[in-house]
């Protein structure tokens, strides 16, 4: 069923008892000629460019829990193609463009709003790296502008400019980023890959994978054996346990990274602004609320929440930042699990076992990604090469010194 | 783990007063060749349960710890100084 | 609906009469009234508008869960919105405003939307305004986000003040109702510290309101009683106006205390909220249960409550919440609450119960059994009700409809650390995980269902817990309680079929959408929650959430069990930014560090800058010197022909003793380090294990087993925090110590070609260059041996120069000295600006170039790197094909082929003639100034196979700027190249 301001008002008409599922629940095939493992935004992006760009429909998309319970709902919804390293640069913006083009493509509403994305400096260092990073994003085309302090307190005059303890002095600022409602992904995604023909299939974990003559045969799930041709994992967060089941250690650990919402409150701050002398980003849904976060909590985690100390800092830092925030109540506050790579960037990749495919790695950048990661990844699967503008997210990267650290933090995962 | 530490020098301690660092990984013999030292630099077990990681009492005794907890559950049993532990580990 | 004040009763003081205003009409009410009690006795009963359709909303809550009534409260700095009005204490001149409507309350052109409301069902937004794309955020997503939203927040700095405080305590007490007042009872006696924290401004709980009486005494009177033996308790702290709002790991659990929420001004001395971290050996959770309203068509109407707060009300505020009351449950609340509001007065018109075969022990001229509310009427406010029955349907007059839908125990600080809620049929209602560790419930939020078992269920709790303490004590034991009415059996009345009735009374969803969201694929509690918003408002579905897990079950026909819950998390209630940021505000953000030569800077006219934490000296304007260009430009000249001094204690400074100090240096520098002799400083080069350069810096041998080493600024805290990871996880045999003296110690540059015979007077001994030559390092007396220093003959400038350490006290003294001894050398005083000229100058790298991406072979240090140590930190990542790759960048120096032009940092460098993309991009520069010495802008620049390439013309890029600037590659040392001053 097409979805359209017509359908909307003749299914209104009728009392809203016509729609159709979004989506099937289907019992799992014995065989595909792709499963993927994980429903969260990239697995099912990936489905859907395999189903869409490659023509291979014969496809399964596993997920343990709920369609979208990974880090697709659990984020702070903020897309931006803002990256220094030629390694990142031309993937970010291909994910920009596959935003930017994205609901009319898969026929949801996703709210791709491009409302900008503002970086803060606050020391002539800051400044000039952020100089260099707008250059390198200029040299590949993608929209930068490096404004001064007048210009950012023009944009946004209730930000402390007069008594901070660290002056605010400019930002870099693409006003092509901005935020998505991050479920709707999911759930576009979900529908375009299940109209093609690809099961998504609910609450199945994946418990271990079978192999024969060094080549995977298929998974064992909680609903019995799936036999494949080629398995894709889709599992960031947990990258680390799936990968363990074909005896494969990976340079990640697991974090958990807190994001927050506010209560609703009428049109307060336009774009997504980061902070840059604290840990702390922010931007407001269409509902109202200010959704922000900070940094990692910093220590291994697997159980999707956090400690106070890092509310603590947040909420520092975002009252640096506007004073005014002050009076404004934080409503409710969720972890999610992330795979922190040792140079802070993904893995689109093969492994050593042929027919098994890695996607992992995300840290922060895994929202903003996920409809280039899906089309990457599935250009992987289809063709068995990395698509032009992944191909520096190789798995031997680590091992060849071919590291792509836009922190420059080496490799320590909670630093990136 | 994770709100308060139980410093083996100091006691109970809050988590701002520490630096966290990661695994507890055991630096390879200078010989141990390519393999081992490009795993030591890496590759991470990333267990999803027990659990040792290097934390650092910055803002404390300034000593490095070992903590032993659980990455699912978030519970400690376990912190040692990272000597003590450096040194069972060698006899 | 008439609302009106009582004759009498209720814990409030007639006495005394508050004036506020409720957008802008002056109304009254008395100390003690909450801001939804003052107005429903003024009988203001409209008192916000829903989010989507903009319906009239009434008070539906007497406290912490209300959905409807909120109100924008203060002004400016103070402007608070979203504030429930039924936990705002009333004050005089207090300014309440109602939100989201416009024009006014009453007149809302947003109700409009209601009408839409068959196009408006749930996700509707997911389905359309997707074409054309661009209308997106112009059109349509502007419209909806100035529909979507509830109160204004103020764009004025909050005035207040607010502070974060640690407590410990062996017990903590959640709930001050008769659970928690039991709990915390029979622990204090025993002995054990006990915090007893409870949200409201008065502690009692349901005792407030209950019409049960313990021991003969009524309800709030037994309260007043036990509260007066905790306040003789000294081990028994008890904290009203906090709410404990999470509990996090190691039994840590946050709460917020509003100190002056309830005042205009806040109290003198006092902040305005006060943020707890309570450690707690164990917690007992006596918060209560929430009761759940009932859905059936128009159960949103100004009028329809909740059961308990139109007891509340009337009990404890002295409202009547109307003149002909309703009373509309599924269990044996409803005769207890037709009974409770006829013993305070007020006029009961009907009983509903939705059961049939449980006869009422109530007299009320109307009594359903069996019957449900069908339907309800009235413009703003109810008017009447339908009631749906087996002998068909009754209509008739009400103004208020108290509902009771069955108890949901509040759980949710029990499932803040993961667990699960178990369904129990017996409760109808979800009750708190198993195996909780240190934390235990009791009272109704366990599940119980009647006063006394309160009470002996909180007594007994704590009984265990101080037990396990290893205190003495025996639960408290209290008389019997009388008039306690239990709930009865509960019949599961998930939603009654007919019009539109509300789950989510603030987000607007109805039956309709969770069934529409069923439908749809969307059946996961977790899909319906997001794409219905169900459970997201302010208020966390506090009251809708079960109700919507029931109608789900239905619809999906499996048990509420089988559908389970969304996800418990912090916080309880809405945490204000301001409680949990504390006094970290404003300039106090973070501490300021000061060099023991501030105030010589100062003294200079210094301009500063932020570096890090510190605040350091950038330059020093003279007189008639306007742009700071002039100055830096003059102090780098001085510095190149006379002598400058500059304040260097912003380096990280560490102390290494130990025989084994040598070879541990010389395991975490990639130079070598073992045989510095002593009186010798030596430039380092740190590594991480990655290969990767890590900080730099000089390290001098003051004694065979006594080292100092410098750090860069930045990383000052980072390079200790390294040294004693090293020495103590990777090499702790090695007999080393280490200490940071950053602080202790005032370190000033000396530089130029003049420098020598200005320290010379005041440094006692002979400072030749064969006494002290470059790179020595030694302890020398000063003043005629007044004071020791440490003077190092190093330089950055490229220049004759050294740096002089003494102890920090005695910085600005020596300073002054030097400057005065310099005088007619015509000395000046430099700043990090003309420091970063000078080095520029020489090609010197800071970590504007060591940016934790260059190898040392990318900075020219290839040849530091030993070849000889078998170990040192990086050593083994250094032979990776990526590492040696010959095309990696390096470093290079770059100018302007034509002097007149400038080029900035962070420019990139194109070969000449090639197209501006990423693919030819072959560098950046890192650093760049103007150099006085070579008489145009100068950079170093990291460059693809750089240093071949001296020489060569390229193009210097910066779209950012709209520059393009033709420039040449070339030596990165454009002064000096032979070091010749540098060993005059």
């Amino acid at each position: 069923m097409r979805y359209s301001a017509l359908s909307v008002f003749l299914n209104g008409l009728r009392g809203n008892s016509n729609w159709a599922a979004a989506w099937r629940q289907p019992e799992p095939k014995p065989h595909y000629d792709v499963v993927i493992v994980g429903g969260g935004g990239h697995g099912l992006a990936t489905a859907y460019y395999l189903a869409k760009q490659h023509g291979i429909r014969n496809v399964a998309v596993l997920e343990k829990s709920w369609l979208g319970a990974g880090n697709i709902g659990r984020n702070t919804t903020i897309i931006r193609s803002n990256y220094l390293l030629p390694g990142n640069n031309p993937f970010y913006e291909l994910s920009m463009k596959l935003w930017e083009g994205l609901e009319q493509d898969f026929n949801y509403n996703a709210m791709v709003s491009q409302r900008g994305v503002l970086n803060l400096y606050h020391t002539d260092a800051q400044r000039d790296a952020y100089t260099r990073r707008g250059n390198a994003m200029r040299l590949h085309g993608v929209d930068a502008e490096l404004l001064d302090r007048e210009a950012v307190r023009e944009r946004l005059p209730f930000f402390d400019y007069d008594n901070a303890r660290f002056p605010i002095k400019g930002g870099l600022l693409q006003p092509r980023g901005g935020s998505v409602r991050h479920d709707a992904v999911a759930w576009g995604y979900a529908r375009g890959a299940d109209e093609r023909g690809v099961d998504i299939i609910q609450h199945c974990e994946v418990t271990g994978i079978r192999r024969e003559n060094g080549r995977v045969v298929g998974v064992e799930t909680t609903k019995g054996f799936i036999g494949t041709n080629k398995l894709a994992l889709a599992t960031a967060g947990h990258s680390s346990q799936t990968a363990r089941m074909v005896d494969m250690t990976l340079p990640l650990e697991s974090h958990v990274l807190q994001a927050f919402v506010s209560e609703g409150l009428k049109p307060f701050i336009d774009s997504v602004v980061t902070y840059g002398a604290g840990h702390f980003y922010v931007s407001q849904s269409n509902k109202g609320g200010l959704v922000f976060g900070g940094d990692i909590d910093g220590y291994n985690s697997y159980a999707q929440r956090g400690n106070l100390a890092t509310v603590e800092h947040v909420a520092e830092a975002g009252v640096a930042m506007i004073p005014s925030l002050s009076r404004v109540r934080v409503l409710r506050s969720w972890g999610g699990v992330m795979d922190m790579s040792m140079d802070g960037s993904p893995i689109i990749d093969r492994t050593h076992i042929d027919n098994l495919y890695l996607n992992a790695g995300w840290c922060y950048g895994g929202f903003k990604a996920t409809p280039a990661s899906g089309f990457c990844f599935a250009h992987l699967i289809a063709t068995g090469e990395p698509h032009a503008t992944a191909r520096a997210f190789r798995l031997d990267r680590f091992r060849r010194g071919y590291v792509i650290d836009e922190k420059g933090q080496g490799p320590q995962p909670n630093l990136h | 783990m994770a709100s308060l530490i139980r410093c083996p020098h100091c006691g109970a301690r809050p988590k701002e007063e520490f630096t966290i660092r990661g695994a507890a990984v055991t630096r390879p013999q200078p010989d141990a060749g390519e393999d081992a030292w490009y795993a030591y630099v890496y590759l991470r077990d990333n267990p999803m349960g027990p659990f040792d990681e290097y934390w650092h009492h910055t803002s404390g005794c300034r000593r490095w710890l070992v903590v032993s907890r659980d990455t699912r559950t978030h519970e400690t049993y376990g912190v040692r100084d990272a000597a003590a532990v450096a040194g069972e580990s060698r006899s | 609906m008439t609302a009106y004040r009582l004759g009498q009763g209720g814990r409030i003081d007639r006495s005394r009469t508050l004036g506020f205003t409720f957008d802008g009409t002056a109304l009254s009410g008395h100390p003690g009234d909450t801001l939804a009690s003052a107005l429903l006795a003024n009988n203001r009963l409209l008192v916000g508008r829903s989010f989507k359709y903009h319906r009239p909303r009434g008070v539906v809550a007497a406290g912490a869960a209300e959905p409807n009534a909120l109100v924008t409260v203060g002004s400016a700095g103070r402007r608070e919105p979203n504030s429930r009005a039924t936990m705002v204490e009333l004050h005089d001149g207090l300014r309440a405003e109602s939100q989201n409507r416009w024009p006014s309350l009453n007149w809302d052109v947003g109700a409009l939307n209601g009408f839409l409301s068959p196009f408006l069902s749930a996700g509707f937004y997911y389905k359309t305004f997707m074409w054309p794309a661009s209308f997106w955020e112009k059109l349509y997503e502007p419209f909806i986000r100035r529909a979507a939203g509830l109160g204004r927040a103020s764009y004025h700095a909050d005035p207040d003040r607010y502070e974060k405080v640690w407590a410990h305590c062996d017990l903590l007490v959640v709930g001050a109702g008769p659970t928690g007042l039991a709990a915390a009872l029979t622990a204090g006696r025993a002995g054990a510290e006990v915090i007893l924290a409870d949200e409201a401004s008065e502690p009692g709980g349901s005792l407030l309101f209950d019409s049960a009486s313990v021991d003969g005494q009524p309800a709030g009177q037994f309260a007043t009683q036990i509260l007066a033996e905790l306040a003789t308790l000294p081990n028994v702290r008890l904290m009203t106006r906090t709410t404990v709002f999470g509990w996090f790991d190691d039994m840590v659990f946050g709460a917020a205390e509003r100190v002056s929420r309830h005042v205009s001004q806040p109290l003198p001395g006092q902040p305005q909220e006060r943020l707890w971290r309570i450690v707690a050996k164990r917690a007992i959770l006596a918060t209560g249960a929430e009761q759940r309203p009932l859905v059936f068509p128009g159960n949103d109407r100004p009028g329809v409550m909740l059961a308990d707060a139109a007891v509340s009300y009337a009990r404890r505020f002295g409202v009547g919440v109307g003149r002909k009351v309703a009373v509309f449950a599924n269990s044996d609340a409803g005769a207890r609450t037709a009974a409770s509001l006829q013993a305070a007065g007020i006029n009961v018109v009907a009983l509903v119960d939705a059961r049939v075969g449980h006869p009422a022990a109530v007299t009320v001229p109307r009594i359903f059994s069996g019957g449900v509310v069908s339907g309800t009427s009235g413009s703003r406010a109810l008017g009447a009700i339908t009631v749906r029955h087996a002998g068909g349907e009754d209509r008739f007059e009400a103004d208020a409809l108290a509902m009771a839908g069955g108890y949901s125990p509040r759980i949710h600080l029990a499932c803040h650390r993961g667990g699960k809620p178990r369904w129990s049929d017996a409760h109808q209602a979800f009750l708190a995980p198993e195996g909780l560790a240190g934390l235990t419930l009791a009272g109704s939020a366990a599940g119980a269902r009647t006063l006394g078992e309160c009470l002996s269920q909180g007594a007994a709790e704590a009984a265990a817990v101080v037990a396990d303490l290893g205190h003495t004590g025996t639960a408290a034991q209290f008389g019997a309680v009388d008039g306690d009415v239990p709930e009865g059996s509960v019949r599961a009345l998930w939603h009654v079929p007919g019009g539109k009735a509300f789950v989510d009374f603030q987000n607007d969803v109805t039956v309709k959408d969770l069934g529409l969201a069923v439908r749809e694929g969307f059946s996961d509690v977790e899909l319906a929650k997001r794409y219905t918003t169900t459970g997201m408002a302010t208020d966390q579905g506090k009251l809708s959430n079960v109700n919507a897990i029931g109608i789900l079950a239905e619809a999906r026909g499996v048990s509420p069990a089988e559908v389970g819950t969304t996800t418990f998390r912090p916080f309880y209630t809405p945490v204000s930014f301001g409680a949990l940021t504390g006094s970290s505000t404003g300039h106090h953000f973070q501490p300021v560090r000061r060099s023991p030569l501030h105030g010589w800077a100062e003294k200079h006219n210094a301009v500063f800058v932020e570096t890090g934490l510190w605040v350091r000296s950038s330059w020093f304007p003279r007189q008639g010197e306007t742009h700071w260009r002039q100055s830096v430009d003059r102090e780098v000249k001085t510095v190149r022909e006379a002598a400058g001094l500059c304040d260097v204690s912003t380096l990280g400074k560490i102390e290494i003793f130990g025989a084994d100090a040598a070879e541990f240096l010389n395991r975490v520098y990639c130079n070598a380090f073992a045989k510095l002799p002593v009186g010798k400083a030596r430039y380092g080069l740190m590594l991480r294990e990655d290969g990767m350069i890590y900080d730099d810096g000089t390290t001098s041998r003051l004694d065979e087993n006594h080292f100092f080493m410098t750090t860069t600024t930045a990383l000052a805290a980072g390079v200790m925090n390294h040294l004693e990871f090293c020495a103590q996880t990777l090499w702790p045999d090695l007999d080393v110590r280490m200490a940071s003296s950053t602080d202790q110690w005032a370190q000033m540059a000396i530089a130029g070609p003049l420098s020598r015979a200005i320290l010379q007077v005041i440094v006692d001994e002979d400072l030749s260059d064969e006494n002290v030559p470059f790179l020595a390092a030694k302890t020398v007396s000063l003043f005629g041996g007044q004071l020791e220093g440490r003077l190092y003959r190093i330089s950055f400038s490229g220049e004759l120069a050294y740096e002089l350490g003494v102890p920090a006290g005695f910085g600005e003294a020596v300073a002054d000295a030097l400057m005065e001894a310099g005088e007619p050398h015509g000395i000046c005083a430099y700043g990090a600006e003309a420091l970063g000229v000078l080095r520029i100058e020489k090609g010197h790298v800071t970590h504007a170039e060591i940016n934790g991406t260059v190898t040392a072979e990318d900075l020219g240090f290839g040849r530091m790197v030993s070849q000889k140590k078998v170990d040192f930190i990086g050593k083994h990542m250094l032979e990776r094909e990526g590492l040696v790759d010959a095309e990696r960048p390096r470093l290079v120096g770059v100018k302007p082929l034509n002097p007149e032009q400038s080029f900035r940092t962070g420019a990139h460098i194109l070969a000449k003639g090639a197209e501006a993309t990423l693919e030819n991009d072959q560098g950046y520069v890192t650093s760049s100034a103007f150099s006085p010495h070579v008489g145009s802008t100068i950079g170093l620049a990291l460059v693809t196979r750089g240093p071949d390439r001296h020489g060569e013309e390229v193009v210097i890029w910066n779209a950012l700027a709209g520059e393009t600037v033709p420039g040449v590659l070339c030596d990165p040392n454009f002064v000096d190249p032979s070091n010749e001053k540098l060993h005059a």
